[in-house]
């Protein structure tokens, strides 16, 4: 049974494969070139496993940022998982105990706009194919990590600048995000506050008050947000 | 064990025990059929977007204008991701093609 949920689940996480082993491997040579070899590169790829928010953690620990504003810097940036939870409460509905467990906590992104949108075959039990999806996103990540700070130790060039990968990584995903929304408020806005925050508070203490202004405007325009969203 | 090492494993904690409860809160409260609160669903396709935006900004918190090279390089490789992913639409070509082009300008150029 296991053998056809993992024939059905692979070719669907191909795409991700490709994605999760580059940047994996940026993350992995990132942590690296900021001291941390790549067992914190795979401990932290087995254990956080999100990753946007892991390449904001190789800031927040080569900065040494406190246990309160790393918890306060994950929650903000991984709000959004709440809501794939919700949507995915119908489907991981029937499975039950540790697989269940697993699911919950390997539902990134990417995973969950697969298993989102694929149905697993006739004769083939849900909960295993959304297992093996799940378990081999997982893998790729893992193994995208570990080869980069390998790599980051072997590599002979000069890797000043490689640091940008992160920048690049939001400044897409916030392109691409403009490209799909057709209102663009709330990046707006997200742009706006934080900007003005930086000015006020300064570099190294502007993202709580940004994280705070943000949800409470957001709130605010709600209304207005959703007649535009409507329109 | 030294006191970094312990610092750096209890950070790598508390980041993974949070994350693990952003995804296991909504089945934890709504597991049992609730219809979750307007407000929350709304902040929840708004957010994204916001977030998103203030983590650009958090990216280039350390530029300083006033002094050279005056974020240029910062400036010229964000506007080719952004250009070549409005082009091209791969998310994988426009990281790397950014980062390439910012580590040539960083190291040769400025």
């Amino acid at each position: 049974m296991n053998k056809r949920a993992i024939k059905a689940a692979f070719p669907l996480t191909i795409p991700v494969m490709a994605g999760y082993l580059v940047l994996g491997m940026g993350f992995g040579l990132l942590l690296q070139r900021n001291g941390y070899s790549f067992l914190w590169a795979g401990l932290m790829s087995l254990t956080i496993y999100a990753g946007s928010m892991q390449y904001v953690a190789v800031d927040l620990l080569s900065g040494g940022a406190s246990l309160i504003s790393s918890a306060l810097m994950t929650l903000m940036i991984n709000a959004r998982h709440l809501f794939y939870g919700l949507s995915m409460l119908e489907k991981y509905r029937k499975v039950k105990g540790a697989k269940k467990a697993y699911l919950i906590h390997a539902l990134t992104d990417e995973t969950y706009s697969l298993v989102c949108s694929a149905q697993p075959p006739e004769g083939v039990d849900s909960g295993a194919f959304y297992f093996w999806i799940s378990f081999l996103d997982q893998c790729y990540w893992i193994l995208g990590s570990i080869l980069g700070g390998l790599l980051g130790q072997v590599i002979p060039f000069d890797t000043t600048g490689v640091d940008f990968a992160m920048t690049a990584l939001f400044v897409v995903i916030f392109t691409e995000q403009w490209l799909t929304h057709k209102n663009h408020l709330p990046a707006l806005i997200g742009l706006g506050v934080s900007f003005i925050c930086l000015l006020l508070f300064g570099p190294d203490s502007f993202i709580i008050p940004s994280m705070v202004a943000i949800a409470l405007l957001l709130t605010l325009l709600r209304h207005r947000t959703e007649e535009e969203e409507a329109a | 064990m030294d006191h970094n090492t312990l610092s750096s494993l209890l950070t790598v904690l508390v980041i993974a025990l949070v994350t693990l409860l952003t995804r296991l809160l909504p089945f934890l409260v709504f597991g049992g059929r609730k219809e979750p609160p307007a407000i929350i669903l709304y902040l929840g396709r708004v957010l994204p977007c916001a977030i998103m935006g203030m983590l650009v900004v958090y990216c280039l918190r350390s530029i300083s204008p006033a002094a050279a090279p005056y974020g240029l390089p910062e400036l010229m490789a964000v506007a080719a991701a952004v250009g070549l992913h409005v082009w091209k639409r791969s998310t994988l070509l426009s990281i790397a093609v950014s980062t390439v082009l910012y580590m040539v300008l960083v190291q040769a150029v400025f």
